[in-house]
This record gives C-alpha cells, sequence and structure tokens, in this order.
C-alpha cells in the first residue's frame, strides 16, 4: 500500500473527527477523497502538523487525529518529547511512514533507513506507541480513538504518489469553517 | 523588582482572555516565564523550538484559546517561514513577547549580531513591532493585545535591557 491507499481506507475512521493534515500530498489527496469542515490543511509550513494537532486537542475536548508523514516529524522531531509530556487523550498523531519526502519526489527519508520513529516516540516518553503495517491503520487508528488515550501510530508503508490537484481553498475560509466547526461540536451541535 | 513588572505583564496577558502560552526560554525572561507558569488561568506549553510554538498556538487558537509566545529576538531568525506560511497565511492572530537581546546593557557579544537585523526582519514581515525600552512602556501592552486580536496579525513585543532594568 503507498500513502494515498492508507488514507482511503482510514476514511470512514476520520471522517468524523477532527483532523489535521500535512502539507503537499497528504492534504490533496484527503481533499479528493472526504473534504470537510472538520479537516484543517496545511498548505505550507513543512513539520509543524503534530504541533497543531496537540495545541489543539490540548485547548479543547474533541478528540483529533493528526496525519503526519516520516519527513515531516523528522523535521520537528522534538514534537515528541513536547507531546509526550503534555499528553492529551482526545489526541492521536498517526504518522504514516513511508520512508520518502513524498511530495518532493520521493527522496529517501533516514525512517527509512536506520532510524525509528516509533523508538524515539518511545525514548521521548510517549507511553502508547504503536507501529504497524500499512494494511492495518484503520483497525489500530479505531482502536486507539476508542481507548481515549493518547497513542502515536507509526504507519509503515510503501512510498509512491498518485496524481492530485492542489488544494485552492483560501487558507483564511479553510481555517474559519474549521474552527467554526471545532465551535459548533463544542456548544454541543454536532 | 522585575518581578512585579512580569506580574504587571501576565496581568495584562489575563486580562485579555489570553489563556494558551508557549515559551522558549530567555535569561531575561525567566521572571515573566515564572509568573505565566504559575497563573492558574493560563495553560503554559513549554517549546523546544519556537516554530513549534507557533505551530501549538496556531492549534490553540484554532481550538477556541488565546494563544501567545514567549521568546527571544534570535527566534526570529528561527522563524520566518512559519510567521509567514502558517500565521500570516491563515490570518492567525498572535502576540509574541520577545526579549530583545543585543541592545545597550548586553553582555554576549553574540547577541548583537541578531540584535542588527531584528527590526529588518520584522519590518520585511510587515509585523507590527513595539519596543520596549522605558518600564513606562508596560503601559501600551493592553492596548496592543486588543490590536492584535483586532487585526488577527502576529505582533512582535521587544523587551530591551533597558526595560528590565528599569523595573
Ligand atoms: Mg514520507
Amino acid at each position: 500500500m503507498i500513502r494515498s491507499e492508507i488514507l482511503k481506507s482510514i476514511v470512514p475512521v476520520i471522517t468524523d473527527r477532527l483532523v489535521i493534515c500535512n502539507i503537499g500530498l497528504p492534504s490533496q489527496e484527503l481533499f479528493q477523497l472526504d473534504d470537510r469542515p472538520s479537516n484543517f490543511y496545511m498548505l505550507g509550513t513543512m513539520g509543524l502538523c503534530s504541533s497543531i494537532g496537540l495545541g489543539l486537542a490540548l485547548a479543547q475536548p474533541g478528540k483529533v487525529v493528526a496525519i503526519e508523514g516520516d519527513g515531516s516529524v523528522l523535521t520537528n522531531l522534538a514534537t515528541l518529547a513536547t507531546i509526550a509530556n503534555n499528553a492529551s487523550d482526545n489526541f492521536v498523531l498517526l504518522i504514516i511512514d513511508n520512508g520518502s519526502y513524498g511530495s518532493t519526489g520521493d527522496q529517501p527519508t533516514y525512517a527509512g533507513m536506520r532510524t525509528s520513529l516509533a523508538k524515539v516516540a518511545t525514548a521521548c516518553g510517549c507511553e502508547h506507541v504503536i507501529e504497524c503495517e500499512a494494511e492495518e491503520t484503520a483497525g489500530t487508528l479505531q482502536d486507539a480513538l476508542d481507548a481515549n488515550r493518547m497513542t502515536i501510530i507509526i504507519a509503515k508503508c510503501q512510498s509512491g504518489n498518485i496524481d492530485v490537484p492542489v488544494i485552492e481553498m483560501n487558507p483564511v475560509l479553510i481555517r474559519e469553517r474549521f474552527m467554526a466547526e471545532v465551535a459548533s461540536r463544542n456548544s454541543g451541535g454536532t | 523588582m522585575s518581578s512585579d513588572l512580569s506580574g504587571r505583564i501576565v496581568g495584562d496577558l489575563v486580562n485579555n482572555d489570553i489563556d494558551f502560552v508557549t515559551t522558549v526560554p530567555c535569561k531575561q525572561l525567566a521572571g515573566v516565564i515564572e509568573a505565566i507558569e504559575n497563573h492558574d488561568a493560563i495553560l503554559h506549553i513549554p517549546s523546544n523550538k519556537e516554530d513549534e510554538g507557533m505551530g501549538l498556538c496556531a492549534g490553540a487558537y484554532m481550538g477556541g484559546k488565546r494563544p501567545c509566545i514567549v521568546m527571544q529576538n534570535t527566534a526570529i531568525g528561527v522563524t520566518v517561514n512559519t510567521l509567514v506560511t502558517l500565521i500570516q497565511f491563515y490570518q492567525i492572530p498572535l502576540p509574541m513577547l520577545i526579549s530583545y537581546r543585543g541592545e545597550v546593557g548586553e553582555k554576549v557579544a553574540c547577541q548583537v549580531e541578531m540584535a542588527l537585523h531584528t527590526k529588518a526582519l520584522l519590518d520585511q514581515l510587515s509585523i507590527p513591532t513595539f519596543h520596549f525600552h522605558h518600564r513606562d512602556d508596560v503601559e501600551e501592552l493592553d492596548g496592543i493585545l486588543k490590536h492584535t486580536w483586532m487585526c488577527r496579525k502576529p505582533t512582535a513585543i521587544l523587551t530591551d535591557a533597558g526595560f528590565w532594568r528599569a523595573a
């Protein structure tokens, strides 16, 4: 499986959750698969998806899934220490680890070589860290959300991309649509 | 002493409903960071690096909180991309309480190097910038925080050695 196939497989699990989606192809793919007001798409800023996700989880009670990449987490590796030391049980960090910088042409990352992001997360103090095969991602993610405890999932998959257009939605509209959704859920809306 | 000034600053933050603060330490900001940590109305999440902190602030803002970041001016060199592609692009209000190291009174020569570029970088990024040099400049803080929410921009409050020494 490649990343776009994992995303397709987890749509039923994340469709009603608050989702922060990583820059580049992951956001473009999710936008094509299941655009929703509960999705926040990053259009820039490599590396900060997990930080935005943690900030959102700490700020309000709704369950948050941050969809990260291996290259992106490597850019901001210390995020795993911040996440471990400020555990928020409504937060699941899903790192789709294809061992490459997918959006820039599949150059290899160190996560595909000698570096284990699961071991880094554990060493940083994260308590529930699960490395799974691509095919197991949806079930593992569902279990993590049902367990009501902060979980870091590293889903190993193959590198490779599909052709998807860029997101043309205005960034302020993405944010305001998302914030209205968050606010309505937290006021007893959805 | 500066604890009065730190208390005054944190009081202004809380009076403006700021309830989520991330910090990256600076010696000059030690007192204000301690006051933030000790205030019950503020969720304080220390970050390892300032761009990470801005990510936390963006998420907290979208979750309904009012964020603030406390950092040193060297961070401006670290965060240019994040300020432009996250905070400004998505129009997220973010007051940045910054220790302006490298001004008169500085003991570490290397700090002067970044001080020389601080205002030029902020100007290049079109970030509203306020320089606190005298103790009384703190009177401006309440208005700056309200201004930040009104215009939904990052704003920079540069606090130099003179400001903290006079406290
Ligand atoms: Mg990757």
